[in-house]
């Protein structure tokens, strides 16, 4: 276990140091259909075959950390859609259990089986949306028709819950904007019902597609102890065979109720991160069908949360003592104890981890975003050495980040 | 490996001068900076704590000393728990760290992030420059005297800077995301502005 690390020289630093004639650099991205979104990679290449890579990323940094130390911990929510804007119902879940954990709230049974049922729904949106552009990339145009089509179908269910398709800001600090609407669990249990065949269908696109075995099995390898030491979380950590699944080792949201299996892979190439993936869906599938098999009834927020979560309005606008309470809510923040706290929820790209530092009051002294794609970009020096060129692509894929959540 | 990591045990029987932290979940603790790597290393290979999840920094504000504290996270993929680390820089004005590079790998990337956004160096770090900002960029835009609205500077290519004679401008964001109706200072607009080291009314400190 004594390993120490060394690192390569960054591609810049090596064609400075000494500019061989036979290779060249070239910059792919920030706007290339592949890097799905605005990373830049910087790589030097001997041919075809990639001999040093120095992904450039921050283009999309917009100061989120900065923000967050700046208003009030309600206010940060609609931040929070726009790191992970693929899953921003997840995001949402876990920025809000950082801050009850600070607050030492405990959220009532309703409320967490609402908080696993858009988790998961949001895990299947960002999977679907992965796996398309993952098609797509690697030249099977069909499956991102498919993966739509049902994506498109879970944005109406969080349109109807949330108001919105793709910001959704549901959580507040001490429960959710709102309670699910009427007859919503029923259609989230049609859309499995119809979900599942075609799934099956669409990953049966892939899975014996000897076009698509040949672009990624045994392409992009992740050894299991690289992605511990790169601190890769997630699908992509799954894929090269650690079985690390925080919803199963440290539950969160009451997930320890639930029965589900933990998919991993064998040889952490692309072609495994994607079998996990396509299996995380149809665990996903399961989980929600035991949420609403029991849906627990009671309250959707927390009552005893009287100084966070604002008073109900039918109250407000009767009853001297809570309008005072929503008043200052509004104008000063919910007002939270000093203290520090770090939580990771299990997002659809990984860990997503909040450490929220409090020295009282309603606005956080810091809050540090610990972003998974962040982490499981920072191995691309090391996978893509040696890789060719084309495959970069498959590999970029297959590790579906996302660059809002990295740069932040 | 050992099975049930103990983080708390383990460190006071091999750092006994290393000192509890406050902490609102995980065992925290507050580490002498010299000892960092020391530490580290014990928990990383005698504590079971093999992941390295996180590296940031704390700025205190200017005036408090010290005033940068850097925090690192450990987690236990066989104990399925987290450790916390803090070290205080000694320097206020140019805060040091020894680097965990030679530990992790993953420790390169957020390393460099806590040098773009607190100007923390981590000695021994192979490739220290700026992640998020640009290279060249002349501010560490999370220390506490940075204000929220941003500062002007120059863009990062000089040629297209000369051509259009365009700069990064502040934006109106001080005091929240709404822009205070005309005629007010954003601050009186916005009475949840937190940040008041820099605003229309008090100077930029010199």
């Amino acid at each position: 276990m004594a390993t120490e690390y060394t690192f390569p020289d960054s591609a810049a630093k090596t064609a400075a140091a000494a500019p061989a004639p036979e290779k060249m650099t070239i910059s792919m991205g920030p706007s290339h259909p592949s890097t799905h979104g605005v990373l830049r990679l910087q790589l030097e290449l001997d041919g075809e075959i990639v001999t040093a890579a120095d992904p450039v990323v921050g283009y999309l940094h917009r100061g989120d950390e900065k923000i967050a130390e700046n208003m009030t911990y309600n206010q940060f929510v609609p931040y929070t859609d726009r790191l992970d804007y693929l899953a921003p119902l997840a995001n949402n879940v876990a920025y809000a259990i950082a801050v009850e954990r600070l607050a030492k709230l405990e959220m009532p049974p309703r409320c967490q089986a609402i908080r696993v049922l858009i988790c998961e729904l949001a895990r299947i949106s960002s999977h679907l949306m992965g796996l398309g552009a993952f098609g797509i990339d690697v030249g099977a145009w069909t499956v991102f028709l498919y993966t739509f089509t049902e994506r498109e179908k879970l944005y109406r269910l969080f349109e109807e819950l949330t108001g919105a398709r793709f910001t959704t800001s549901y959580t507040r600090i001490g429960g959710l904007a709102r309670d699910v609407p009427d007859g919503w669990l029923g259609r989230v249990g049609a859309f499995c019902d119809q979900f599942l065949p075609r799934l099956e269908e669409t990953l049966a696109l892939l899975t014996r597609n000897r076009i698509f075995l040949d672009r990624t099995a045994g392409i992009g390898v992740i050894a299991r102890e690289d992605a511990i030491a790169y601190g890769l979380t997630g699908p992509n950590l799954r894929g090269s065979g650690v079985p690390l699944d925080l919803r199963k080792d440290r539950p969160y949201c009451g997930y320890e109720q639930y029965e589900f299996d933990v998919p991993v892979g064998t040889r952490g190439d692309c072609y495994d991160r994607y079998l996990c993936r396509g299996e995380e869906m149809r665990q996903s599938v399961r989980i929600i069908r035991q949420v609403l098999k029991n849906f627990p009834g009671g309250d959707w927020y927390a009552r005893d949360a009287r100084k966070i979560f604002a008073p109900p309005k039918d109250k407000i606008l009767t009853s001297m003592e809570e309008l005072i309470q929503n008043f200052m809510l509004v104008t000063e923040g919910p007002q939270l104890p000093p203290g520090e706290v770090y939580f990771e929820a299990e997002n659809p790209k990984g860990a997503l981890g909040f450490y929220v530092v409090s020295r009282g009051g309603g606005v956080p002294w810091r809050l540090k975003i610990r972003s998974p794609s962040f982490c499981n970009l920072s191995i691309l020096p090391k996978v893509c050495v040696g890789a060719m060129l084309a495959d970069i692509v498959s590999l970029l894929g297959s590790l579906d980040f996302v660059m809002g959540e990295c740069d932040r | 490996m050992t099975a049930t990591p103990d983080a708390a045990a383990l460190i006071q029987e091999r750092f006994p001068q290393v000192a509890g932290r406050p902490s609102g979940d995980w065992p925290a603790f507050n580490v002498p900076a010299d000892q960092v790597l020391a530490v580290l290393r014990t928990l990383r290979d005698e504590g079971g704590f093999d992941v390295l999840t996180d590296i940031t920094a704390i700025d205190a504000g200017p005036g408090s000393s010290p005033r940068f504290t850097t925090i690192w996270h450990l987690f236990s993929t066989a104990g399925h728990t987290y450790v916390r680390l803090a070290a205080a820089c000694a320097a206020d004005a140019q805060p040091a760290m020894p680097s965990a590079t030679g530990l992790w790998p993953a420790a390169n990337w957020h390393e460099r992030e806590a040098y773009d956004m607190f100007g923390i160096t981590f000695a021994g770090h192979p490739d220290l420059r700026r992640i998020l900002m640009w290279d060249g960029y002349p501010y560490f835009p999370l220390r506490k005297d940075f204000p929220l609205a941003g500062l002007e500077t120059e863009l990062p290519d000089p040629d297209v800077a000369a051509e259009t004679a365009a700069k990064v401008r502040a934006a109106p964001l001080m005091g929240g995301p709404f822009v205070a109706a005309p005629g007010t200072t954003l601050d009186e607009a916005e009475p949840r502005a937190g940040d008041q080291s820099w605003t229309e009314r008090t100077e930029k400190p010199r």
